[in-house]
């Protein structure tokens, strides 16, 4: 018992509760800003209200159960619920995080598996009946994130293949990404899309939001080394330059393109570049994390324009562009630039193997997710339906589903 | 009597406002109005979509005067709200029968 308790280790401990906060963060208020600016103003409370519920129903669902299905050491797939309602924590740190008490490896954890079904608000906004985002929401989170969670991370599946996913490009952005893709396809299009015109109706809501989730991120990327060290450091410094270039390049592409450098564009743009980092964020030194945070900034800016114009899906505040693509990004080109003989890479691995496990965990992951998801949608739509009728579409969730408007005099 | 009506250019407001101080115009209401003229609208670009805004903002001043200071007040807003680029605006002229000032119960000329 001693002996346990001395590995614990206060800077670590310190830097971890300060990370949980900051993840935590990054979802209420950081991505419900940058959402809900986005939407009409008719919908603004109820992309609010889907972040803070989904907080509410992770919060409990990683209590339950989620938290011991993703890290419980037992299970290919699933862990078991030997950890259900913290039960048998004791002492004893988790072997993921040995220098922390457990409790807040659990808490830490539960801010990813709360942002993660979040971000898929922007893909089914404006048009989803509020009792499905419950249902949705959290049965994605059951059957889609601890899975992959434990796969990854856990000691399942890929994490005993090797692959490298420091911070959830795989479990957070891929699983999030496709699971919006197929969310908004199933829903179907927001009524009178592409012809009505549906403008963001807050800006600088959005840019605030961004800024939330940018500084939010250190946390997310700097936390996951779950150590204040040197990978903590690092991890923070390829961050940032990731997303700067990535906010540069988008901004420059939009300049070039459009003839104006748009708002809307560098902070979509440095989404993109934080997302494409978060895989590679342990493995890239500053030159890998240049190169991640172009490609993200020019691809993204792609699917999210080209893309999806040209298939027509209704994915609306681009979740699949900026967080699908951006993840897969990070996840494929990691091998190549933080492998030990590439670039300034900090990798212990070879490029070629390693490409080969993160492109067959990702495809893996991506195409469970796709089926699940698919699924999920199905069996919601039959109990209690996906869609508000075209009436209270019109009107607006705010009124119609919550009895409340954002902007009175 | 006549009613003033003047859609003019929002940050031109001010000036028309003072303008209109200056020949003796003692009152006025303001609502922020949307519409277009022969200026048309614009293009905004969001995530590389293409919208089209054909209602662009103006400030509507509308003010009640003797028949005899039309001519000076229309002169004082054209003078102040002119900018020779498209989108200045337009100035309607109409008649009022009657007016009363509520709390006298004063009518006519003497009640603006």
């Amino acid at each position: 018992m001693e002996e346990l308790i001395q590995t614990i280790d206060s800077g670590d401990t310190a830097w971890i509760l300060t990370a949980s906060a900051l993840v935590l963060f990054m979802t209420i208020p950081g991505l419900s800003f940058f959402y809900a600016g986005l939407v009409r103003k008719k919908n603004v409370l109820s992309v609010l209200m889907h972040c803070f519920v989904i907080t509410c129903v992770m919060t409990i669902l990683w209590l339950l159960y989620a938290y011991s299905g993703c890290f419980a050491e037992d299970g290919k797939v699933f862990g078991s619920a030997k950890y259900s309602i913290l039960n048998g924590l004791g002492a004893k740190p988790h072997g993921n995080a040995d220098t922390i008490p457990h409790e807040l490896f659990f808490i830490f954890q539960m801010t990813f598996f709360i942002i993660t079904p979040a971000l898929m608000v922007g893909a089914f906004v404006e048009r989803i009946k509020f009792s499905a985002v419950l249902w949705f929401t959290g049965l994605w989170a059951l059957l889609v994130y601890v899975p992959a969670c434990h796969t990854v991370w856990g000691g399942g599946l890929f994490g005993e293949m090797g692959v490298k996913d420091f911070a959830g490009g795989i479990v957070v952005h891929i699983t999030a990404g496709v699971g919006a893709l197929v969310a908004c396809i199933v829903l179907g299009p927001r009524t009178g899309h592409p012809d009505t015109q549906m403008m963001p109706h807050n800006l600088p809501m959005t840019v605030a939001g961004t800024g939330m989730l940018w500084v939010g991120w250190f946390g997310f990327n700097g936390g996951s080394a779950v150590a204040a060290d040197g990978s903590a450091a690092m991890a923070i410094v390829v961050t940032q330059i990731s997303a700067a270039t990535a906010a540069l390049t988008w901004m420059f592409v939009e300049w070039f393109k459009h003839g104006k450098p748009s708002v809307l564009g560098i902070v979509t743009g440095s989404i993109a570049g934080l997302a494409a980092i978060t895989p590679a964020s342990g493995v890239v030194g500053p030159q890998g994390a240049l190169i991640i945070g172009l490609a993200s900034g020019f691809i993204c800016w792609y699917a999210s324009t080209a893309i999806k114009a040209k298939f027509g899906y209704d994915d609306s505040l681009d979740v699949f562009g900026v967080h699908g693509v951006g993840g897969l990004i990070g996840t494929l080109l990691l091998a190549f630039l933080g492998a030990k003989d590439a670039l300034d890479g900090r990798g212990d691995f070879i490029a070629g193997p390693q490409f080969v496990v993160q492109l067959k965990a990702a495809l893996a992951v991506g195409a469970y997710t796709l089926v699940v998801t698919w699924v999920i949608l199905k069996a919601v739509d039959a109990m209690v339906g996906l869609r508000v009728d075209e009436q209270d579409e019109n009107s607006g969730l705010d009124v119609s589903s919550h009895g409340e408007s954002g902007y009175n005099d | 009597m006549k009613k003033i009506e003047a859609i003019v250019k929002p940050f031109k407001l001010e000036e028309v406002k003072d303008a209109l101080a200056e020949v003796g115009v003692v009152g006025m209401s303001v609502s922020e109005v949307k519409g277009f003229g022969r200026q048309k609208g614009h293009t905004e670009i969001y995530r590389g979509s293409e919208y089209t805004v054909d209602f662009l903002p103006k400030m509507k001043i509308e003010t009640v005067v003797a028949d005899q200071a039309v001519e000076e007040a229309v002169k004082a807003i054209t003078n102040a709200a002119n900018t020779g680029k498209i989108g200045d605006g337009k100035i309607f002229v109409l008649p009022i029968e009657q007016a009363i000032r509520i709390r006298t119960g004063e009518n006519g000329d003497e009640a603006i």
